[in-house]
């Protein structure tokens, strides 16, 4: 396992204003190997909101989620292997919105391999972010691990091309999470065919990590905490001795494991979203694996944002979250229980108060 | 004389309006119908939907920032729990100073006056989303 810290003096060198900052919370991802010097680390920023208000005018508070998730995972060190960020770059897909975005992730001095998200792709169906960002869903293969890419936010092509008058339209009433007039979010069948065709070509002791922004896992479809065809996607990976799947599109910690398949939500740099159970309306099934985090706390601006740094230690998730107003948490494969845990709260007698939502 | 029919006709008005009132009580008060019930929810559920329109429109603050960005369907509200001591506030307080703290910080708009109709209307949607949940006064 990789020790990770952020370098002090380099944060205090760049930060200027560093004087209120007492802590310096990161939440990464791990990937650790039975020899450790396989192990590598990526990390993982998610779902930032970039919201034009007019013209040049963004809200300030989203702006500020993703330039201290930028400024901070520059600072990590060991550097991260590359930087993974999970879709929903924008609010409501404009230029204006991904460029401003862009701009701000263009200052990681790493790699950067981007995630479709829905208030990306619903205006002009991910044309202007393919632009910038490539491919809508894609692999390749980094240290024996195989990493897999997918754009989960489809849906039925009717809702897509024929309902709404208008692009914006479209984009606005796929952006209201509770948005009776949304769609479930689904893979497709194009896309599941090239994945079985790209995972054919992968020997099953190969660890594969999957990015998607929705959970390939069915946890609320009011609020596309839901992918319709997640059963199908899950079946292609259960032969693989060691899978997990990383989504975005939630904002808050979930994980769980189905089969051989692990699961891991990260945080949004943008606002924290509430558990699907604190709706009183709500029929849902949120992973009893799941300890949720601290319950947020608005007063903080930037509490129950944050995140993450992976490590993977034998081509398992370690998920560290780095947590701005909060106890930084790490979630990690326990091959004792065959599933990821939470290394200080799983047992419920170490839970703390901030944990229960109603 | 004068006198006389003055509390004649003072006497007079206290029987018809007793009478009035008994006959209000008898043929109206606890009396209303399903037309009344239909009636009265669809008065409440009208304004329930101002409210959710209100709740999901960028147009309550001035950075175009909605409730429902953070609150999908009103969740963690807690409508049921106001009154309450608000920790970060000092004091117990209403829903209504809550939904105005958000109005003023994450939307960067004006805080609405406690009988401002978009008040009622966003007091009357949240309290619809939390409808089942038993009143917890105080809880946290």
């Amino acid at each position: 396992m990789c020790d990770f810290h952020i370098s002090r003096r380099g944060f205090l060198k760049s930060a200027g204003a560093a004087a209120a900052i007492s802590t310096l919370p990161v939440s990464m991802v791990e990937l650790a190997f039975a020899e450790p010097e396989k192990n590598f680390t990526f990390a993982y920023i998610s779902d930032s909101h970039i919201q034009e208000i007019e013209g040049a005018k963004f809200v300030r508070n989203w702006d500020r989620g993703l330039i201290r998730a930028v400024a901070e995972t520059n600072l990590l060190n060991p550097k991260p292997d590359f930087v993974v960020f999970g879709g929903d770059l924008a609010q409501l897909g404009k230029k204006s919105e991904l460029d401003h975005g862009a701009e701000m992730l263009a200052k990681l001095n790493y790699d950067v391999h981007c995630v479709m998200g829905e208030h990306d792709y619903y205006l002009d169906l991910g044309k202007y972010w393919s632009e910038l960002y490539g491919p809508h869903y894609y692999s390749w293969d980094h240290k024996g691990v195989h990493f897999i890419t997918l754009n989960s936010v489809l849906t039925y092509d009717e809702w897509t091309h024929e309902r709404w008058p208008t692009e914006m339209q479209r984009m606005i009433e796929m952006a209201g999470l509770d948005n009776p007039n949304g769609s479930p979010f689904m893979v497709g069948d194009k896309q599941r065919e090239w994945l079985a065709k790209d995972l054919s070509k992968v020997k099953t002791d190969t660890p594969i990590v999957l990015f998607s922004h929705s959970p390939i896992q069915k946890i609320y479809k009011g609020w596309n905490f839901w992918t319709e065809d997640a059963e199908q996607i899950q079946e292609l990976l259960q032969p693989f001795d060691n899978a997990t799947v990383i989504y975005g599109h939630v904002h808050q910690i979930q994980y769980n494991q189905i089969g051989n398949i692990s699961f891991h939500a990260v945080m949004a740099t943008a606002w924290p979203w509430p558990y699907p159970e604190t709706y009183a309306q709500a029929e849902q099934h949120m992973p009893k694996l799941t300890v949720p985090m601290n319950r947020a706390d608005p007063f903080f601006e930037r509490d129950a944002t944050g995140w993450q740094l992976i490590d993977l230690n034998s081509g398992r998730v370690a998920m560290r979250y780095n947590l701005y107003n909060n106890t930084n948490r790490t979630v990690k494969y326990n091959p004792a229980t065959n599933q990821p845990e939470d290394e200080a709260y799983q047992q419920p007698e170490s839970r703390v108060a901030p944990q229960i939502h109603y | 004389m004068r006198k006389r029919t003055l509390t004649i006709s003072v006497g007079l008005l206290a029987v018809v309006c007793a009478l009035v009132f008994v006959n209000i009580r008898v043929s109206r008060a606890d009396e209303f119908t399903k037309e009344d019930l239909d009636r009265w929810n669809a008065e409440y559920m009208s304004v329930v939907k101002q409210g959710r329109e209100l709740w999901t429109s960028g147009t309550l603050g001035t950075n175009g920032v909605a409730c429902a960005q953070c609150h999908p369907n009103g969740a963690n509200t807690h409508p049921e729990t106001y009154p309450k001591f608000q920790q970060q506030l000092g004091r117990v307080v209403p829903l209504r100073d809550m939904i105005n703290w958000c109005l003023q910080n994450p939307l960067e708009g004006k805080a609405l006056e406690a009988n401002d109709p978009k008040m009622v209307a966003i007091e009357a949607y949240l309290s619809y989303e939390r409808r089942g949940v038993p009143i917890d006064p105080g809880k946290h």
